[in-house]
């Protein structure tokens, strides 16, 4: 039930903002999340924004990983 | 999406495998390693991360689903709420089919209770709105990822003075449950895969605690393959260096002091209190109560319903399953009198169950 889609920020609104994933689009409420910007990527879980996706952290991560031995 | 592709490259998961099956030679011994998390569940299956497992290193699931946690007093509470004049009962559909001590809330839909299913608590909250003259409940389960939602509903419930807008609070958090598991006889648990999402909203030191008290490590995980394959490498890496620690893979989502909002709006709206875990028992602060300055939100309180007895199904083992110590397989019901066109116990009933996970993605 925890699941959390990340969805890309078209519009902000206030307290709100619509973002899409693909041809699906919600009004998502935002007001646990600082400075929302159009073109962030936000982790949704039922209508509410849980997180910011942080980008130079997915590329970090995944270049350590690739780095094991 | 790029930072989603990335994290399920074959070549990538092919050679995070290797480097597992390697410390599996090396360790020799049994491993268990559990996830508290239904997500983590489907992923396991879905990604058939259990099958490139080495013999010693064993998965198992913990109660990491809200809904299979959710005792069967509550539901008997949900239905006797759905029977009163002027209530619509709103909840998320995992609910439905839920078994309480005599019926399931589609049971009593097709009998005709008021009944809607909803995706987010603002849709419950906005049902309300619209309809004055009744009286909206919403059913609040979930851990801490869930919880900041319906704490902030409940905030724009009072800053709008809406009086027809209740809840049902079931909601629980995470790692008391963990520790309690831990003390239990007879589980065994090496290492821990954190729950991504939750500790989007807790952090990293809740999990300190438990890797200092147990010496085990806990590593925090993203949903796709290559996330999961990772933190299971970093937890075996972890146990042949001999270190207990709490790592944090889920850097692009997870920060380390976690989201300080959400908690904030949770404290406003809940404190902490005992409740039961099905299955399980009951686990000391382990959920959430409404605060008094909240209280008008209580459906138990305005509605005075009385449930003197509840009863869970007999035979079903989702008990032991929920504690990591029997797999669905053990079951009898398992299959053949339990699946999901007709579930018995609650791990079957939630999409996010182990005994679903299992009846989808893995073979005896």
């Amino acid at each position: 039930m925890c699941l959390g889609i990340p969805m890309k920020v078209e519009k902000v609104m206030g307290e709100f903002a619509i973002v899409s994933l693909g041809k699906v689009k919600r009004k998502v409420n935002i007001s646990f999340i600082e400075n929302v910007k159009k073109g962030d990527y936000l982790i949704i879980h039922v209508g509410f924004a849980i997180e910011k996706l942080n980008k130079k952290e997915a590329e970090e991560t995944i270049k350590i990983i690739k780095q094991i031995k | 999406m790029k930072y989603i592709q990335e994290y399920r490259k074959p070549e990538i998961q092919k050679r995070i495998i290797e480097e597992i099956q390697k410390y599996g030679f090396k360790l020799r011994k049994k491993i268990n390693i559990m996830e508290v998390c239904g997500t983590h569940t489907m992923a396991i299956g879905k990604y058939g991360i259990r099958k490139v497992m080495p013999e010693n290193i064993n998965l198992i699931s913990g109660p990491g689903c809200p809904v299979c946690v959710t005792p069967s007093n509550y539901m008997d509470k949900a239905i006797e709420l759905s029977k009163i004049k002027d209530v619509i009962l709103t909840t998320f559909g995992d609910m439905m089919k839920v078994p309480g001590s005599y019926s399931s809330l589609e049971r009593e839909r097709s009998k005709g209770s008021k009944i809607f299913v909803v995706y987010s608590p603002f849709d419950a909250l906005q049902i309300a709105e619209k309809n004055k003259s009744k009286k909206i409940i919403f059913l609040s389960v979930g851990f801490e990822t869930t919880t900041p939602s319906i704490a902030q509903t409940l905030k724009i419930a009072k800053a709008k003075k809406i009086e027809n807008f209740f809840i049902l609070c079931g909601n629980k958090i995470m790692p008391p449950t963990m520790e309690f598991l831990l003390k239990e006889k007879d589980t065994e648990i090496d290492g821990f895969i954190c729950p991504g999402h939750v500790s989007t909203v807790i952090g990293t030191e809740p999990y300190k605690k438990i890797v200092e008290k147990y010496n085990i490590p806990c590593v925090i995980s993203g949903f796709e393959p290559v996330d999961i394959l990772y933190t299971i490498y970093l937890i075996l890496k972890c146990i042949i260096e001999g270190k207990a620690e709490v790592i944090n893979e889920y850097k692009r989502t997870v920060r380390e002091k976690g989201n300080p909002k959400a908690r904030e709006v949770i404290n406003e709206v809940f404190d902490l209190c005992d409740t039961e875990w099905r299955g399980i028992g009951l686990i000391e602060n382990s959920g959430f109560k409404l605060k008094e300055e909240f209280s008008q939100f209580d459906a138990e309180r305005k509605f005075k319903i009385n449930i003197t007895y509840s009863k869970e199904k007999t035979g079903c083992i989702c008990g032991e399953i929920l504690k990591g110590k029997k797999k669905p397989f053990d079951c009898p019901l398992f299959e053949k009198v339990c699946n999901p066109e007709n579930p018995l116990g609650p791990c079957m009933v939630s999409s996010e169950g182990t005994c679903a996970a299992y009846y989808k993605y893995e073979k005896r």
